[in-house]
């Protein structure tokens, strides 16, 4: 592994040392190893059924009725393994947030905006009706959602889906979390709008100093925003280090034929994915 | 008319509609619901006129000669007295007049007079739908309980004994016939154990309460006699129980699949992501939409529970209108079987449009669109 590996594992935020997971007799994850630091953006990539969203439900404590889980997830000097369930909830939202694949999914239809940025936000922070309305449209405004005002009475379906990924940003950054897991949120939206996000993304890390997992099986995303790569197959890490040396020289086998597999290969839509313009846009 | 306020009276009737207009697109811009709401209400006033319009047509195809049916042995050997009869009720005029006196006689409360009764129909459904409408309402707002209840349970205890116990529970309720249920209730909790009072809305030594709404235990209650109160509520409970048992049953299951559905959703996910209390993810993300499916066979359910009264009302002598729609309907009592047609057709409607206003309320998508 790099040095600069070695030496970021000392202190990062979140460190995922031989996790497993079985759920049915069945190993779903098999000792995964991960750590993200703040203020970086920790790519994970794997083909689909590798372990990929297991591994972000395991941070949360949400994986299916009846997983088998074992491993250490360490946050701030704490087990979240080994947490009751009444402090894992204080640490869900709060310190750890999850952005989910399908915003058309994952946002409340039946729930304002509002609400379901101000819920959580309340409960964990304790804040007024007043005080979580503000913080909420300062929200809106900081992942640029116009008129955040009058956006946040309204209701998911009234957002395109650009918009609802952006919101459910929001909802996941609305209590200041350290950690903010995201598991592929730009696969189910358009391709003119998944730059966008991933900006957002980028310099939300930046500004804020959080911890980024973003999962995806798209190299040429991953190439365009991480800082450190780690490719999963199986329920392994086959493969972990700064994004120049997984990308351009990756060691394992499994790596140069997920890179070797790509369409075009990864340097090309790594090019396409930065080159897209901040400004840009995204349609209504 | 004098001429000179005619002018006046042309500028106010060009002015009203385009001022009444644009009243209306403000508030459909800024109260959508109130908007959902009115377009609802006009649809349910256009199919009460159509259920005037069925119930009359459908009764008059019935065969049979409701004078043959009134008239003595003697009297319909008589041609004269059979043809001053049928003057005497209308029955000699054209079909479409009848249907247009029989329109205007229903919007002023008229519904004709019995021939069974002999007094207006209105006095009897008057005093008849009351008793029907507490004992049917009792029942819905039981079923809604714990059928609702019932099933969150089951869903949020799935596979363990709570559940099992609620299937077999829901199954006896659907599968039991609600007459026989209402015989075997009757019999052993009346005649066998003595533990719920006999027959009728209360007991018999006891005045009702002053008429206010016609239902005995809320008349009881607005009038502090809760002597009253106890006797209404303690004879309601029994029917009432029995009456709700099917839906109960049906709500139960409904009510257990839909929270389980919704319970897998990406949205419940998230919002256990976001560390909220367990008991706000049931309240305001779990059941609200659960409740959508819920209230669409609820809805449909009351429509099986009303047709249940009948029996129900037969077996704990329950003085309502199945009773009295029975009777009606085999004496060919015309008026009467048009007003309780009218009645139950009302009471459909009611539910319906209950029904559309809180898939209203609950989702935002079917009254924003
Ligand atoms: N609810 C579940 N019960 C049992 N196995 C599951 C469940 N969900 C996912 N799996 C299995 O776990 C493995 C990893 O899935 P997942 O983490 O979703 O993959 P990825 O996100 O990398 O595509 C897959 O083999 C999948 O079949
Ligand atoms: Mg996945």
């Amino acid at each position: 592994m790099s040095e600069r590996h070695e030496t970021a594992a000392g202190n990062g935020v979140l460190a995922i040392e031989g996790l497993t997971v079985a759920i049915g007799g069945k190993e779903i994850l098999r000792g995964v190893d991960l750590t993200l630091e703040p203020g970086r953006v920790h790519g994970l990539a794997g083909e689909s059924g590798s372990g990929k969203t297991m591994t972000g439900l395991a941070v949360l404590g949400l994986l299916p009725h009846g997983a088998r889980v074992s491993g250490r997830i360490a946050l701030a000097g704490r087990d979240l393994l080994s947490l009751p369930p009444k402090q894992l909830n204080a640490v869900r939202g709060a310190e750890v947030a999850m952005v989910f694949q399908d915003p058309a999914t994952s946002l409340h239809p039946m729930l304002t905006v509002g609400r379901q940025l101000t819920e959580h936000m309340r409960h964990h922070l304790r804040l007024s009706r007043g005080e979580a309305r503000e913080r909420a449209i300062d929200l809106m405004r900081k992942v640029r959602i116009p008129g955040p005002e009058e956006a946040i009475g309204r209701y998911p379906h009234q957002f395109s889906g650009g918009m609802r990924q952006r919101i459910a940003i929001a909802v996941a950054l609305a209590c200041a979390p350290k950690v903010l897991i995201a598991d592929e949120p730009t696969t189910a939206l358009d391709v003119t709008v998944q730059a966008g996000i991933l900006r957002l993304l980028r310099g939300l890390c930046d500004d804020l100093g959080l911890a980024v997992l973003l999962v995806t099986h798209d190299l040429g995303v991953m190439s365009a925003v991480a800082d450190e790569v780690s490719v999963m197959k199986d329920g392994l890490m086959v493969e972990t280090g700064p994004r120049g040396q997984v990308l351009v020289e990756p060691r394992h086998a499994y790596t140069r034929a997920l890179l070797e597999s790509l369409p075009e290969n990864a340097g090309n839509a790594a090019a396409a994915t930065a080159g897209a313009e901040p400004s840009e846009g995204e349609p209504a | 008319m004098s001429p000179t306020s005619a002018p006046s009276k042309d500028r106010a009737g060009g002015a009203a509609p385009d001022s009444r207009k644009a009243v209306r697109g403000r508030v459909a811009r800024r109260h959508p619901f109130a908007r959902f709401l009115v377009r609802r209400i006009i649809t349910a006033l256009l199919l009460a006129l159509g259920i005037t319009l069925v119930t009359f047509i459908l009764t008059n195809l019935v065969p049979g000669d409701p004078a043959a049916a009134n008239l003595g042995q003697r009297a319909i050997g008589d041609p004269a007295i059979v043809a001053q009869w049928r003057a005497d009720h209308g029955l000699d005029k054209p079909l479409p007049q009848q249907y247009l006196v029989h329109l205007s006689g229903v919007l002023h409360g008229d519904f004709g007079q019995s021939q069974q009764s002999h007094r207006p129909v209105a006095d009897d459904l008057a005093e008849f739908v009351p008793a029907t409408l507490e004992l049917a309402g009792a029942a819905i707002l039981i079923s809604l309980v714990l059928g609702v209840g019932f099933g969150v349970v089951a869903a949020l205890r799935r596979d363990r004994l709570a559940d099992h116990i609620l299937r077999v529970t829901s199954l006896f309720g659907i599968s039991v016939p609600t007459f026989w249920l209402a015989l075997v209730a009757f019999y052993v909790f009346f005649y066998r154990l003595q533990i719920t009072p006999g027959s009728g809305r209360i007991d018999p030594g006891m005045t009702p309460p002053p008429h206010a709404t016609g239902l005995y235990t809320v008349d009881a209650a607005l009038a502090g006699q809760w002597d009253v109160f106890a006797s209404a509520a303690g004879h309601l409970v029994t029917p009432a129980l029995v009456l709700a048992l099917y839906t109960i049953g049906l709500l139960t299951r409904f009510t257990r699949s839909a929270v389980l559905e919704v319970l897998g959703q990406d949205y419940v996910r998230a919002a256990r992501a976001k560390g909220l209390p367990g008991r706000v993810i049931l309240f305001r993300y779990v059941l609200r939409p659960a409740l959508v499916p819920v209230i669409t066979v609820a809805g449909l359910a009351f429509g099986s529970l009303l047709s249940g009264t009948v029996l129900v009302e037969a077996i704990f002598a329950w003085p309502g209108v199945g009773q009295y729609a029975y009777k009606s309907a085999t004496s060919l009592d015309l008026p009467a079987v048009m007003g309780v047609g009218l009645v139950v057709g009302v009471v459909y409607l009611v539910i319906n449009l209950i029904v559309d206003v809180l898939y209203g309320v609950i989702d935002p998508r079917v009254r924003l669109s």
